[in-house]
């Protein structure tokens, strides 16, 4: 019993990780119907920017992180502005050989300016982890949870409460009809593009500490994401909030009780089960399906 | 048009620097380096390659081998067979080495050993431990690192001291932790002690904390973890984070416990490992003037010292290919290979010597290293006594 409670504690906290990445990228593919390969680069580059700021230029851990979601964003709109935007009415394929260009590119620049080596984040959260009962959980991972869980509310409230919101949900649905109701198409893709990529280096920054930096570290979580978004249903935010604590939680019980050496491969298998019974994902509205 | 002449301009210069270079080389002696400089095993396979450049520095500072200088060829597999394979057969067929060292990990190395047999080129295995890679009868292969067995029946004569009872494994889910569960579970049974859970994780696994979560629950005693440096960086922070509080003992002698020390800090303390070069001691070593001047170089060069641990490998290697090649009397394969098996030396480990180990008529060459038990206490390595 205490060893389920200690597991579902450890997928709870992955998992508020885990919908980060994917509420990134579904907003992505929802609204710009773009697949966006770069968004496992954003993720190893918000990891690297806290690694920066912190051991190289002193910057504290708190405000590291802050910084590092604002490079993502920032990053992202450039990526926008710079590839897609030319890209305009270009089929998918272009955009994805683009986009899979951009990610080998922003991957082996990494590798070149911090080399191979894997780099620790320290933080100022003490070793000693928290004891609740049986339960340990060590205080970086809890300061996870909460962030996580709080910008996934704020990306909930950005969405569905903000002006910005309104107008990205109207291009969701209609981009020409929002078009002709005077919402900025264009603005509304870069602002997609920088909030999708501020949420991976979120996501980045918040697992970087918790494990370690290294170029590669965004493949598998490129992937995750990707399995996430299907298994929510591409473009829905609630699909992709839940598609993320699913699939943490498979893979920890999947881990725990069944094969720990198919970890990663016990997520997959859920996503194969669940495109031969619901194609469309588990949580997705048929208008939304473009 | 513009594009196109850039292009072109570009090739030729790039066709030309190649000219120039095979002219530059013919005056050398190539030996073929394949070691995984990016991906999951990064940091070993740098500071294995760092080594090496030393060792064969060291030697063209004294004027080389049979007249010419050693030039090391160095390709990164990425930490991936397949790449390792390809790169094995890049350094055989375009860069005509006759001779290569690698390819650290044991998947790495048993992707390439085909290609060997293939091309007829002596490989020596610096650090693989999988017992398959000398057991399969490839006559190419020449190592000087453990197998997993000789590490288990080296620890099998100090074992008795650390009164285990019961053990747990988590290793790295490939020949390396699985070729090391097999062997030091059966020394265990040998000295009455039972194996319990036997977990795997991936090589790019992050988040261990299901497996160890289950070991939380277990009622073993002790914990072996098989796995290089980055992923038990990994394991130790998660296992203090869940309060797992158990005699942990890595193994496969990649735990770089310095840099262990410096990037898991309190959750290192009190973990022993299993390692192949002891530079905490330098006068208790083989060659006491050998280690400390390489010791010295490695600060030189401004590298980590949490890398010596791994980087002796490299330089043990090169100095083991140079001296085979220097009896060989020529830079041939064939001939490098006969050689490999009358060359004797004491390296940064020990002394070097191969014996032959796998089918009759095909064997591979096995040379027994030393190995070292080490323990971290209060952030600083010590080496228990006896």
């Amino acid at each position: 019993m205490d060893e389920l409670l200690q597991h579902l504690v450890n997928a709870l906290i992955l998992g508020s990780t885990y919908a980060l990445l994917g509420i990134g990228l579904t907003l992505i593919f929802g609204i710009m119907r773009v697949v966006n390969f770069t968004h496992g680069e954003l993720y190893a580059l918000g990891a690297y920017a806290v690694f920066l700021l912190e051991a190289s230029l002193g910057v504290n851990f708190f405000l590291a992180l802050a910084i590092a979601v604002i490079v993502g964003c920032a990053v992202g709109a450039a990526i926008e502005l710079v590839l897609l935007r030319p890209l305009q009415g270009a089929d998918i394929d272009t955009t994805m050989l683009v986009m899979i260009g951009a990610w080998i590119v922003m991957q082996n620049a990494e590798l070149l300016y911090w080399g191979g080596a894997s780099k620790a984040i320290m933080t100022p959260f003490p070793e000693q982890p928290l004891q609740i009962g049986p339960i340990f959980v060590s205080w970086l991972r809890i300061f996870v949870l909460v962030v996580g869980l709080a910008l996934i509310g704020a990306t909930y409230l950005l969405i569905n409460r903000s002006k910005l919101g309104k107008a990205m949900r109207a291009t969701f649905q209609d981009r020409d009809t929002a078009a002709l109701m005077g919402v900025n198409i264009k603005g509304i893709y870069t602002a997609t593009f920088a909030i999708g990529s501020g949420l991976a280096a979120a996501a980045g920054a918040l697992l970087g500490p918790v494990f370690l930096v290294t170029p590669t570290m965004g493949d598998l979580a490129s992937l995750k994401a990707f399995a996430i978004v299907i298994l929510g249903g591409l473009g829905n935010i609630t699909g992709a909030t839940l598609g993320g604590f699913i699939l943490a939680f498979v893979e920890e019980i999947g881990a725990g009780y069944v094969s720990s050496g198919y970890r990663d491969g016990m997520g997959f298998l859920i996503i194969i089960v669940v495109l031969l019974l619901r194609p469309t994902g588990l949580f997705a509205r048929a208008e939304r399906i473009g | 048009m513009k594009k196109f002449a850039v292009a072109m301009a570009s090739l030729s210069a790039a066709a030309l620097a190649g000219a120039l270079m095979t002219s530059a080389t013919a005056q050398t002696i190539k030996i073929g380096v394949n070691e995984p400089l990016t991906g999951a095993f990064a940091a070993s396979g740098n500071y294995v390659t760092d080594g090496a450049k030393i060792a064969a520095d060291e030697i063209n500072a004294k004027g080389g081998v049979l007249g010419k200088k050693l030039e090391l060829v160095i390709e990164d597999n990425k930490s991936n067979p397949t790449e390792a394979a390809s790169v094995a057969e890049k350094l055989m067929v375009r860069d005509k080495v006759p001779v290569m060292m690698g390819a650290w990990g044991s998947s790495l190395t048993l992707a390439v050993m085909p290609k060997l047999m293939e091309y007829k080129v002596p490989m020596l295995v610096e650090t693989s431990s999988s017992g398959k890679i000398t057991t399969s009868g490839n006559p190419y292969i020449f190592r000087i690192s453990p197998p997993s067995a000789v590490e288990a029946a080296a620890f099998g004569k100090i074992i008795d001291k650390l009164h285990i009872k019961k053990a747990d494994f988590l290793v790295i889910n490939n020949d390396w932790g699985l070729g090391t569960a097999q062997d030091f579970g059966k020394m265990f049974k040998d000295h009455g002690i039972t194996v319990g859970l036997v977990e795997t994780m991936d090589q790019s696994a992050q988040d261990m904390s299901a497996q160890l979560a289950k070991f939380k629950a277990s009622d073993a005693d002790t914990l072996i973890v098989t796995s290089a440096v980055e992923q038990l960086t990994l394991v130790f922070k998660q296992a203090a984070a869940l309060g797992l509080k158990k005699q942990i003992i890595t193994t496969g002698g990649s735990q770089n416990p310095d840099q262990l020390i410096d990037q898991a800090g309190g959750a290192v303390n009190g973990t022993m490992h299993l390692t192949f070069f002891a530079p905490w001691a330098p006068e208790a070593a083989a060659d006491p003037q050998a280690t400390k001047n390489f010791l010295a170089e490695w600060k030189k060069r401004g590298l980590q010292f949490a890398g010596v641990t791994e980087s002796f490998r490299g330089y043990d290697a090169i100095k083991t290919i140079a001296a085979a090649i220097q009896k060989a009397g020529k830079a041939d394969p064939e001939a490098i290979r006969a050689a490999l098996w009358e060359t004797e030396l004491t390296g940064l480990n020990g002394k070097i010597k191969f014996t032959k180990a796998g089918p009759a008529g095909k064997e591979s060459g096995q040379s027994i290293p030393t190995v070292y038990l080490i323990k971290i206490e209060n952030g600083k390595v010590v080496i228990p006594q006896g």
